[in-house]
């Protein structure tokens, strides 16, 4: 961007500067996604991320340079789950290597398992055929390996990523959303939403800037 | 929120440290020396008291070595988060510079062959010899007091040093203070780390001399950092609810607290003292087996039972939650709790004595536990009233010491470069 040979030249998607006839900034063309609202400073943030709360919008969310102190408090997000579904992972990895172990090494029995597998009971320096303490090490490591990747995908999953698109890269404005600018996007799927209304409501709150998105 | 004030805050012992002298420090004597008579004098024997009084300087020793390296390790990780609970850390690793008082009865017990069953070769059996003979360089009283010398100066200096700085730079607030300080703190924690492991196993291992684990410094490790974590945890909620640092400490310095007393008292310590099990149990050498067959007689036993599900799991289930270590009350109780457990922790390690000939009479474990049974009633888990008595007194004089050299001090360092970000520190 700070070389001035690239920015005149063409790109396989032209941006909304670049096309053929000049749009006003956060003109919408296609289908609306949301609107941006612009702040300066984490404080004013903080404050609008509150009222929009409060006005009762669900589907909106904050976008920082860095993760602001208390900001999850404000926007009123609840505490993820994510840790009970680790909880869960972990626990699967614990009785898996508790079965694993004991049908391998301490049963003969023979089962199933898309293939004829069967345990084989081998005795290894005198101790019993089923030991705990030999077990444990193997028991913590498939716990430990579970709940890594359960939790993991799990968090993908959750945040419903990995996300190839978003409306909001479209918009030039949301560039310093990397850098030093605070934004608020609400969704045009939001109940409450209105093209004007939801303008004045977030200009109300002291964006320095308020700007449509596109789908 | 805004970050606290410390100007605002009432941040000096000030009339509490007579109060402490008093009551702790005064009680403290009048129980040691009670639990004296008592032991000395008492039906149990001067060898049961010794252990008993090993075991309550092991505590106070255990804190001082946890604050110690709380102090080394937020020096040596440039920690901005814990430059308001430092001070307390510092307090309790200042101790060391008395603590070689009390353990001159433990150096008088080993001139006179008491304690130790090495410190009286005489009264070793053939067989005892014959493991004791590759042993003998290291463990003659003249080199045992040198290294116990060695041990004291290291501690001595290390607290000595950060406590000072700190101190000096409540009146400068110079930044190159904590500078010096990250720069000694690296070959700090090494010295840390060698002495508290030669001491634990100069001092605890070698009760059984035949016996050995490379493990035993780093299992001693994983109980004093149980042991301060604990007591810092305890100490501020204390401090608080006589109105101290009511705004300086927050939620946010209890939750990283409770997280360090949860991965190092309660994880790191089970994690280490299965390692040293297992090992013992899959390499199954005599020498090493006997000293967990000892702990699995009668009520030590129980004992053992009792540390995996007191020590481990009941609190592991417990503070692996967020809420518990973000809800002070919930906390303070979860370290106290945590601090008695490793008051058993210790006495399991020192107490179990159980001479070599009814050992060694038998050759399987299944007659050992008969022959136990039949005749070992005097070597199995017996508490004692002068257990607690010296214990608590121990504690009594530790606390009174603290206080006192507290006397004239901030309980926060007032001008660490680091203490804004300490204040408005939050988990996230």
């Amino acid at each position: 961007m700070n070389d001035p040979t690239t920015t005149a030249a063409p790109t396989d998607r032209p941006s909304a500067a670049q096309s053929a006839t000049p749009r006003e900034p956060g003109e919408v063309i296609g289908k609306l996604y949301g609107l941006l609202a612009e702040f300066e400073t984490p404080a004013a943030i903080m404050v609008a991320a509150h009222r929009v709360r409060e006005a009762g919008y669900k589907w909106w969310d904050c976008h920082t340079p860095f993760p602001v102190h208390g900001l999850d408090k404000a926007m009123g997000i609840r505490p993820t789950i994510l840790p009970w579904l680790v909880m869960g992972a972990g626990l699967t990895g614990a009785v898996t290597g508790v079965v694993l172990q004991w049908y391998t090494n301490a049963t003969n029995l023979d089962a199933w398992l898309i293939v004829p597998i069967t345990g084989y009971d081998f005795l290894v320096s005198g101790k019993p055929m089923w030991s705990l303490p030999a077990n444990i090490p193997v028991i913590f490591e498939l716990t430990v390996l579970f709940a890594a990747i359960g939790c993991v995908t799990m968090m993908l999953l959750l945040s419903k990523l990995p996300w190839l698109y978003h409306p909001c890269l479209k918009n030039e404005r949301f560039l310093r959303a990397s850098d030093d600018r605070f934004f608020i996007v609400i969704e045009a799927r939001d109940p409450l939403f209105y093209r004007r209304k939801s303008q004045e409501f977030l200009k109300s709150l002291g964006a320095t800037a308020v700007e449509a998105l596109e789908a | 929120m805004t970050p606290a004030d410390i100007t605002n805050e009432n941040r000096y012992l000030g009339e509490l440290v007579p109060k402490i002298c008093r009551y702790a420090g005064l009680g403290g004597l009048a129980l040691l020396a009670a639990s004296v008579v008592l032991g000395w004098a008492g039906e149990a024997g001067l060898e049961r008291f010794l252990r008993s009084y090993l075991v309550a300087f092991f505590f106070v020793l255990s804190l001082s070595l946890g604050g110690l390296f709380f102090v080394l390790l937020q020096h040596l990780t440039r920690a901005g988060w814990s430059v308001v609970v430092r001070r307390i850390a510092e307090g309790l690793a200042d101790n060391l510079k008395w603590l070689w008082i009390p353990f001159i009865p433990i150096l008088v017990a080993v001139w006179t062959g008491h304690l130790y069953d090495w410190a009286d070769p005489s009264s070793l059996s053939e067989a005892e010899w014959a493991l004791f003979q590759h042993k003998e360089p290291f463990l003659t009283p003249w080199f045992w007091t040198i290294r116990a010398a060695v041990y004291f100066g290291v501690w001595a200096w290390l607290a000595r040093f950060f406590v000072n700085r700190s101190v000096q730079q409540d009146a400068t607030g110079d930044p190159q203070t904590t500078a010096r300080m990250q720069s000694v703190a690296a070959p700090g924690m090494i010295l840390y780390a060698l002495t508290q492991s030669f001491a634990a196993v100069d001092w605890i291992m070698t009760l059984e001399f035949a016996w050995y684990s490379t493990m035993f410094g780093v299992y001693f490790f994983a109980a004093s950092t149980c042991g301060a974590f604990a007591a810092m945890i305890i100490i501020f909620y204390l401090l608080q609810r006589s109105g101290r640092l009511t705004n300086v400490i927050t939620t946010e310095h209890y939750h990283d607290l409770g997280k360090l007393l949860f991965a190092f008292g309660v994880v790191f310590w089970a994690y280490i003292a299965y390692s040293q099990y297992m090992l013992i149990w899959y390499a199954n050498i005599q020498e090493e087996t006997i000293w967990f067959v000892i702990r699995q007689l009668g009520g030590w036993k129980s004992m053992s039972i009792f540390l995996i599900l007191g020590h481990f799991a009941g609190p592991f289930l417990i503070l692996i939650s967020r809420y518990p270590k973000r809800w002070k009350g919930v906390l303070a109780i979860g370290a106290a709790w945590m601090l008695g457990v490793h008051f058993i922790d210790l006495y399991w390690l020192v107490m179990p004595a159980i001479p070599a000939d009814l050992i060694h009479s038998v050759t399987t474990y299944s007659q050992l536990v008969t022959e136990f049974k039949a005749y070992g009633a005097e070597y199995d888990l017996h508490w004692r009233v002068f257990d607690v008595m010296c214990l608590l007194g121990m504690l009594g004089v530790f606390v009174a010491m603290a206080a006192w050299s507290m006397r004239n001090r901030s309980l926060v360092p007032e001008k660490d470069p680091r203490l804004a970000e300490s204040l408005a520190f939050e988990n996230y």
